[in-house]
Formats: structure tokens, sequence, C-alpha cells
């Protein structure tokens, strides 16, 4: 019986790892993702837009989406519907926000970019979905949005669709921030 | 009723697959009414053809060796238990047949993937269980229920020719363009499937997906959520209506006009007040179709999922906290934020429905100004 | 393959009578760490899983009768869909295949036991309190879990009801009973094979179990994981699939998919050594291909782990990953199709007879083609659009796990059933089970290939008007098919009560260490190692 033994360990090691792979797919996922473009995730950090060459040759039709999702009740919406940009030429888009409420709110936007693969060609340098926006009860507020295309977009790419879908995470917020007196509530 | 027990019983009716009150069931997939959806069908023939080809191949054989090779005959068992050179070929042959298999159905779906721009983008956002159509670039944009009354699903009725596969209001699109659907969530994932156009594409809650078709004939086209999303999976169908340009540039216009007219109406609304039985006729229909799928038809709710509102605590002693909950939802739950989907007039009496039908009885009437006042952040 | 059988002398045999004699009564089946015994609770438990999740394929059945809502509600349609997927996967097919390995493996390659009896008591014993667990609950306020198998967030986490939890839990335990029954399989073999049993001397039961056991032991983990974050993402704030954390319900359907698909080889591999035991018996002539089936095997198995993205094609993938999973899944054909050959060739010019094992595994080759026809179609994406979530996906993996793994499992307990029982079964009442089950199982899924080209949706109560007529035709196949089932129990009672005596060796054609052993096998087999020259 004591043959067994390593075996038995190395099998045991074996479903560890399998199991710790399971877990380690999320974060692999997310790097598959950020490397191809798969589901239209874009960066969730800032880009520089410091050394992009501006490509005049070429027009790009940018859709601004926003929807905030149904059990949120901001107004929420791009100021303008589309704009055309030139590859590398940087530009200032606004987000207009509305508590109709009477409490304080926390949003976080999600951004989800079509066609994927374009998503890696869409660079943020400033965003209101780089971290959560808090709004209090009967406010308004605007929320730039500083993004430039990658004049190395595919040729095949003329119209990148960017939506953000608006979720209210004031609950997560506050389990956050025990120390805090919640001012809103 | 009569007519549906007869297919219950009659067993000839049933080997012949067809009957009275049914249309006829087409026995293959649908060829369609788009380039794409034509190609999909013929890549579906051709597969099924070879499939059949390689099975009779094989089964003949099979069956030929059941015939000859069984030992009442008296044979004796050849002794044979491999040959490298038969297995090669084995391995070999069904590989180019893959390859053939391959290359139309790579043809197919890069066509599939085409990125170019299109003449009408509509966003289409599946929610438990319904639809929300929005055309990009103009105001226009509405929700698609289910219209097959409660009665016939409860075979109460008798059922429609279009039993489950109808809208109150369809999804338009004009013939000939390039339409593209950017499909999203606002709760599970749900997958919008029009057969007729090959269209089937996941709607994920905080994702887009793209796809698009170009319809040639004009026509209503049905189609149903294809992706398990909960208890009424089987209630959120699919029309589409494809119109001539001219005609979709009418429709467009006229809902556009309606929708401007409707919101100037909702004004002067807010200085009205509506009579309690109205108020209540008002309310049961626009219960029945927005609530009553998870609250149930007698506001006893489903146990465990969805509260009941019959004797509900909140509706009974609090009707700010009430008004609030169906204007802007519940965080975390399936209450949606009604606010955005209903008009004052329906939100009015649907409040007033819940809070006096089922033993519930406050007495009050909500008005269209009472909900504006908390849309407006003022409550009481 | 000649054996050598030494006699164990007699005061061997005492000293083993005395330390693990067989107990009687209730303990002798609570603490039993004898793999015959542990087999039989398994195959046992099986079938009563089996009829326990074909009651609620009746219930499916009854209410898809006719359109409309009859029987039941929605809600509840849904529980029974999910729960009857869950009991047939890891309830029937997975513990029947268990049970099978239990009581074979030892005996086909000589050894005296599995490597493991103590670890192989709890692997058993633990299931009952899964499908306890899963079972009741369905009782509890908001019933049980009612999104599908596949348990796909945010409809199993934000939108499920408290039972999660408890199905959460219930799935750990049953993957805890898979990976310790597979490491058992895995040990047994690698170490206790019998002096001569080389591996390619194997027989291909035992071969197939052995793959199966290392893809059990790659993904029941991976399972456990998903459901964990299913958990945590309910109850604990975790957001892997919730997009309003930053996480990406797709993401789900990958973990569960690079889980579920090999999963799918894990209920067919076995049944693959199983027809390849059978055939070659009752043709009287040797397995045609026996290294090219092991090639095979291992091949199907390897490349289980690069396809799973085939059940997700209407997410929204790329073209250039959607391509690479189309290809890599219709080269599954390759080995497959070489599997199905050899079985051809191995009957080609044989001397058959057909009894009921035989007739089971003939029926396992036409039918589980059809289901590997209607599988290549569903690889080619651009028509997987139109088949994706329709009936005839459904009828796809019901020909592949029905008439496949199912039906390999009933040809396997008809075939091996005179060694563990010392009886004959009765041949005629085993026909009537045969013929009734291959009509009636037609009858109920081959239609639904035509209903799911015609538009209908998979997991839905109520249904157009236009497929009424087929699935009430489906339904009445259903009911006929669950009575056949019943001849089925009928016939394993009869033949373990009494019957014409088996021999040694029981079928004429059989070759193999197990037909070496008296029938009924007794307690303890091997317990002196055979020599195989």
């Amino acid at each position: 019986m004591a043959q067994n033994k390593p075996l038995i360990g190395k099998l045991i090691l074996v479903t560890l790892a399998m199991f710790g792979f399971g877990f380690a797919l999320v974060p692999l996922y997310d790097v598959f993702c950020d490397l191809t473009g798969i589901n239209g995730k874009t960066a969730a950090v800032a880009a520089t837009g410091d050394n992009a060459i501006v490509d005049t040759s070429r027009e790009i039709t940018i859709e601004f989406l926003a929807r905030p999702n149904k059990d949120m009740p901001w107004v929420f919406k791009p100021e303008v519907h589309s704009m055309k940009v030139h590859p590398g030429e940087i530009h200032i888009m606004n987000y207009l926000a509305e508590n109709p409420t009477g409490q304080m709110i926390v949003g976080q936007a999600v951004p989800s970019v079509s066609p994927g693969q374009a998503a890696l060609y869409f660079n943020k340098i400033e965003c209101f979905c780089f971290s959560q926006q808090q709004l209090a009860g009967g406010k308004d507020m605007l929320m730039p949005l500083q993004f430039y295309v990658d004049p190395a977009l595919p040729a095949q790419f003329n119209t990148i669709t960017l939506n953000y879908t608006l979720y209210d995470v004031t609950q997560a917020w506050a389990d956050q921030q025990p120390l805090q007196d919640n001012i809103g509530e | 009723m009569a007519k549906t027990r007869s297919i219950r019983w009659s067993l000839p009716t049933l080997l012949l697959a067809a009957s009275a009150n049914t249309a006829a069931m087409p026995l293959n997939m649908t060829k369609g009414v788009t380039e794409i959806s034509q190609e999909v069908y013929s890549l579906h023939m051709l597969i099924f053809w070879i499939c059949c080809v390689i099975g009779a191949v094989v089964f003949g054989i099979m069956f030929v060796s059941i015939l000859l090779h069984r030992k009442s005959r008296g044979v004796q068992p050849a002794q044979f238990h491999e040959s490298t050179k038969i297995e090669i070929l084995w391995t070999a042959i069904p590989v180019v047949i893959l390859i053939g298999m391959a290359i139309p159905a790579s043809k197919t779906l890069i066509a599939m993937d085409d990125t170019s721009a299109a003449d009408v983008t509509v966003q289409i956002t599946g929610s438990q269980w319904k639809w929300h159509y929005k055309y990009l670039g103009s105001d226009l944009e509405y929700f698609s229920v289910l219209a097959t009354p409660r009665e016939q699903i409860t075979n109460r009725f008798e059922k429609g020719e279009n039993y489950l596969l109808e809208v109150d209001r369809p999804l338009v699109i004009p013939t000939g363009q390039k339409i593209r659907f950017l499909m999203t969530s606002d709760d599970v994932i749900h997958s919008w499937w029009v057969p007729a156009f090959a269209v089937k594409k996941d709607a994920n809650p905080g994702f887009i997906n793209e796809a698009w078709t170009r319809v040639d004939e004009p026509g209503v086209y049905r189609g149903q959520c294809a992706e398990l999303c909960g208890k009424d999976h089987a209630y959120m169908p699919i029309v589409v209506i494809a119109k001539s340009p001219d005609d979709y540039a009418a429709w467009k216009t006229a809902e556009e006009t309606r929708i401007a007219e409707a919101k100037a109406a909702e004004q002067e609304l807010l200085a009205m007040n509506m009579d309690m039985s109205e108020l209540m006729a008002n309310g049961e229909r626009t219960y029945i179709a927005y609530c009553a799928a998870c609250h149930q038809p007698n506001g006893a709710g489903l146990p465990g999922i969805f509260p009941a509102l019959a004797g509900s605590d909140l509706i009974l002693n609090d009707k700010t906290a009430h008004i609030d909950i169906v204007l802007n939802g519940k965080s975390g739950t399936a209450m949606q934020a009604f606010g955005r989907q209903l008009s004052l007039k329906e939100l009015a009496s649907v409040l007033t429905y819940t809070r006096n039908a089922w033993g519930n009885d406050t007495g009050d009437a909500v008005q269209a100004a009472d909900v504006f006042k908390v849309q407006q952040g003022e409550g009481e | 393959m000649s054996v050598v059988i030494t006699e164990p002398n007699d005061q061997e045999h005492h000293e083993h009578d005395h330390h693990d004699h067989k107990p009687s009564g209730i303990t002798r089946w609570l603490y039993t760490t004898n793999h015959k015994d542990i087999g039989t609770m398994y195959l046992v438990f099986a079938l009563i899983m089996f009829f326990i999740g074909g009651t609620m394929a009746m219930v499916i059945r009854l209410e898809l009768f006719q359109p409309g809502m009859q029987f039941v509600e929605p809600h509840f349609f849904n529980q029974m869909t999910t729960v009857h997927g869950l009991i047939m996967v890891f309830g029937a097919v997975m513990p029947a295949f268990t049970g099978l390995a239990n009581w074979m493996i030892p005996m086909m390659i000589g050894a005296p036991d599995m490597a493991l009896p103590r670890m192989n008591n709890w692997s058993f014993w633990i299931l009952p309190f899964a499908f306890l667990i899963l079972l009741l609950s369905l009782f509890m306020p908001g019933g049980g879990p009612s999104f599908g198998w596949t348990f796909y967030a945010p409809l199993s986490t934000t939108y499920s009801g408290d039972s999660t939890a408890l199905f959460v839990f219930s799935v750990h335990i049953m993957g805890i009973s898979s990976i310790m029954g597979a490491i058992n399989v895995i040990v047994t073999i690698w170490n206790m094979r019998a002096p001569g049993m080389t591996w390619m001397k194997m027989p291909l039961f035992v071969w197939t179990w052995f793959i199966t056991a290392f893809l059990l032991i790659m993904v029941m983990p991976v399972l456990a994981g998903v459901v964990t974050m299913v958990l945590t993402d309910k109850y604990f704030g975790t957001s892997f699939f919730d997009a309003a954390g930053g996480g990406d319900p797709v993401l789900f359907q990958h973990i569960f998919w690079f889980f579920g698909h090999p999963e799918v080889y894990i209920m067919i591999l076995p049944a693959f050594g199983i027809v390849s035991a059978i055939i070659p018996t009752f043709a009287r002539k040797k397995l045609f291909g026996y290294a090219s089936m092991v090639y095979a095997t291992a091949s199907i198995a390897i490349l289980s782990f690069l396809v799973w993205a085939h059940h997700m094609f209407t997410t929204g993938m790329p073209v250039f990953a959607t391509l690479f999973f189309m290809y890599a899944t219709m080269l599954i054909a390759v080995p497959t199709g070489v599997k199905v050959f050899n079985w051809v060739a191995t009957m080609w010019r044989g001397a058959m007879t057909f009894e009921v094992p035989m007739m089971f595994a003939l029926a396992f080759i036409v039918l589980f083609t059809i289901g590997g026809f209607s599988g290549l179609m569903l690889a080619i994406t651009p028509a997987d659009f139109q088949y994706h979530d329709t009936y005839f996906v459904v009828a796809h993996f019901h020909y592949v796990l029905v008439t496949g793994a199912i039906f390999s499992i009933v040809a396997a307990v008809y075939y091996w059933l005179p060694k563990w029982t010392g009886n004959m079964y009765d041949e005629t009442l085993g026909q009537w089970h045969f013929w009734c089950s291959l009509i009636s199982v037609n009858l109920l899924f081959f239609p639904m290939h035509f209903v799911g080209l015609a538009g209908m949706p998979r997991r839905i109560p109520d249904y157009a008007l236009q497929f009424a007529d087929f699935n009430a035709f489906i339904s009445i196949g259903g009911f006929l098919f669950g009575l056949s089932q019943l001849i089925f129990v009928w016939v394993l009672i009869k033949c373990a009560r009494g019957g014409v005596k088996a021999t040694d060796q029981v079928w004429e054609g059989a070759e193999g260490l197990e037909w070496e052993v008296p029938s009924p096998a007794p307690y303890h087999t091997f317990e002196t190692p055979p020599v195989i020259k």
C-alpha cells in the first residue's frame, strides 16, 4: 500500500491545482479579453494621449449609448448621440446625470464597446467610469469622458459604439464605508 | 377546446402530423428571407446530406454484416483484428470530408461578421420578460410585451392563431436596408432570435452584442427568446414587421408625433383628478400586463421569490414608499424602476389598484400629481 | 491472452476470511469496503435516481402534451427541467459508470479490490446525502433550483431563490464523491494490475475508465470552483459574474463549459469501453484495432479541453475564436469515427448471436452515431445560430446520453448480470425490454429534431400551436419509454432471485479475467494475483 501514497499525493495535487485553475480563469479571461477584445471590454485605466498622431484621412463614427439599469432611477444621457472623429484626435464628451429621487445614490458606469475588437483601439484618458460617482438627491451633474481612437484601428471598422450601463451601487458603497456617516441617508 | 380535445385522442391525426386548427409545422429549418438565412439553410442541407450518405454507408455495411455474419448461418469467425492501411484510410477520409464542410461554413461565418455602416440601428434590451426597442438617433423607444390573453394560456379561451407569438407593439424595420441590432439586457441573459433572419444573439447584462440583417420581403416575422431567463421565458416573443422604406418612414413619423403628444398630455393630467372607477379599471389592465407575472394576478406573489402585495406592510402603511418603489425599483432584486416604463396615468392607476384590490382597502386614490411629486423628490 | 490462476491455499484463505468476512444486515452495506458491495450500491442508487429523474421527465412531458398550462406552473416546470438534468447527469449516469468500474475493474485487471477501499466507502455514502439535499430543496418556499442544470449567471445568482445555497452544497458533495472515485480508479489501475497485465493488454473498459478518471480529477474541481463563485456572488458580495461590480456573465459560461464539455466525454468514454467489450464477445472475434481504440479515446479526451466555447457561439465571440472552436469541434468527429468503424470491422465476418447485451450494443452504435451526426451539424457555427437552444439540441444530447450512455449501461448490466448473480436473466423479457425501449426512445427523441428545426426553443413550458401535434406524439413516446423501463426492473429482480445457473464463462465468446472466476463472483477474488502471459 505504501506505493500508493506518492501517486495519491500527485493526484490530490492535480485536483487542488485544477480547483485553483478554475479561479485563475477569472484573471486569465481578463488578460485574454485585453489582448483580443473579446466582449468589448475597454481598459479600466487611463491611457495617455501624448504620442498619438492624428490621421486626418479617416473619419470614424462614434455612437454613444447610455442606459441606466432597470433598478437605477437616475436620468443618464450623452450630450450627443454620435460624433465623427479622426483617429488620434483627443475629444471630450459629456454625459448628463440627474438624480430625481430624494436620496443620495452612488452609480457605477460599465462600458462596453461594439464591435468587440474595436475596444482595443478606443482609448480613454479620463472617464467617469473609472470610479464610482455620487450624486445627492435632486441634483444633476456633467460627467466627462476624454478619449481618442488609436490610428492603428483596422480598416474594416468605421463605426464604434460605446455603451454605458449605469448601475446603482449605493448598497455596496455603503458596505465598504462602515466608519463614515452616511451623509445622504 | 373541442378542437384541441380531438387532437388529443386521434392518433391517426397525430401520425399525419396535421390537424384542423394548427398550421402544419414545417419539417425543416426555414430558408428565411435574407441572403444570410438562405446561406445558412444551404449549409444546413449540405451537412445533412453528407451525414446521410456517411450514415447509409456505415449502417449499410453494419446491417449486411448482421445479416450475413451470424452464427445461425453456420459461419466461422475470421481471425483478422487490425490493418494499419485501412485504419489510416478511415482516419484520412473523414478529415478530407470535414475540410470540405469547413470551407463553406467559414465563408458564411465571415460574411455574417460585416461591420460596414448600417442604415438603421436598433438597440434591443431584454428584461424579465419583455423586450425594449430603441431607435438610435431618435426619441422613438418602446416596450414590446406578449399580447396573448392569460385566458388562452390557462385554457379558458380558445387559443388564437398566433398563440404566444404575438406582441402589443412589434419592432418595425424597413426592407432592403442594413439594420443593425445592439443587444443588451437589464437583468439576466436573454437571446433575441428571429429564425427568418437567422439572427440569434445573446443579450448580456452590462454588455452590448451586435448583429445585423437585411430583409428583402415585407412581412411579419416571429421569433422567441432563446435563452432560459426565468419563470416566463416562454412568454417573451418577438414580432418584427418589415415595411417598404416609405411605409416605414410614415410609421416612424406617426409614432414620433404620438410620443410628443402623449408627453404634452401628461402635463395636463397633473392638474386633473381621475375618478376611482377609472383608476381601478386602468390599473387592473396595467397590473396584469406589467406586474402579474411576478406578483401574480391575485396579488399573492410567489413565496420565497416574489413578495405578496395583498396585505403588504409597505402598501398599507407607507404610501410614499409604495410610490417610490414602483417608480424607482428596488436595487438587487427583480423589482424594476417603472417610472421610465409607464406613463403617469398608468402609474397612478396601477398604484391605486394595488392599494385597493385584494382586500388592501386603503381607500386611497393616487393621482398623477401625487406620483409626479414623488418623482421630483418631494415626498410627504 | 492466457491466464494462470494460482489457487490460494487453504490457510491463506482462512486468514483473509478472518479479518474481512462478510457481515450481514445493514452494517454490511454501511461499513463495507468490498468493491463488489460498493459497486452494487452505486448501481442500485443510480437505478433509483434514474427513476426519480425519469418521473420528472414524465411531469415535463405531461405539461408539454398540449399547448397551454395544464398541470404545473412555469416556475415548477423550470425546477423539473433543472433537477431532471442534474439527477440524470450526476445521479444516474455517472454513479452507474462508477458502479460498473467498482465491480469490474479489479476483476478485469486481476486485483483483489480497489486500491483505497475505505475511501471507496466514503465516496459512495456521501452521494445519497447530496441528492437528498437537492431533492429536499424542491420543498423549500420558493422551490428548488430553477435555472437549468447549466445554472447560467446571473439567473443563478442575483435572480435565484434561496435554494441556491443548497444546490451549491449538493454539487460540492457530488464533486467530492466523483473526485474520490476517480482517484481510486487511477491508483487501482496504476498499481494493482496483476503481473503480466501490461498497459496495452488492459481491456478497453479499463482503458476508457482510466482516461475518464483523469478527466474527472481535472474538471470536477473547476465545477466546484464555479459553484463556489456563484455562492459568493449571491451571498458574499463578490462580482465574478456581475457587470455592476466589474464582472462578466459570459465568464461564467467559459468556466462552466470548460468543465461541461469534458463532462460530456466523462459520460460517454466508459460507454465506448463497454461496447468494445460486448461486440467482440457476441461476434466471437477479437476487437478490431485495439491500439487505435486506445489512441482515439485519448485524443477525444485531449480535444475535449479545446472545444468548450462551441456551447457559446451566440454569446458574441470574435470571428477568429469562433472559427477556432468550430474547427476543433469538427476534429472530434475523426477519432469518434475511428471507433465506430472499428466496431463495424469487428462485426465483419464474425459469427454473431444477438442476446440482449448485443442488441443494446448494436442499437448504441446506430443511435449514438445519429447523435454524433447532429453534433457535427451543431458544430457548424452559422447553422448553430439556428439550432442553438432549440429542441434540435435537446434531441442531440438525448441521443448521445440516453441511447448512448444509458443504453451502454443497460447493455453492461445484462452482460455482467450473470457474473454478479450467478443466474442467467430472462432472455425473453430482456428482448421485450430491448424492443420496447428501442421503439419508444425513437418515438420520443427523433421527432424533437423536427420540432427544433421548426423553431421551438428548449426549456419552455408552453409553445405555439404549430408544435402541438409533434409534442403530443413525443409525450406518448416518453410515457412508453418510461413504462418500458419497468420491464428492466422486473428482469433485474427476477434474475437476482434465481434462474438458470450461469457458467463461469457465461458467454461463449467472452474473454478476459472476469470470466475466469466462478459465477456468481465470490466475495473475494484474485487474492493471489493471476499471472498473465
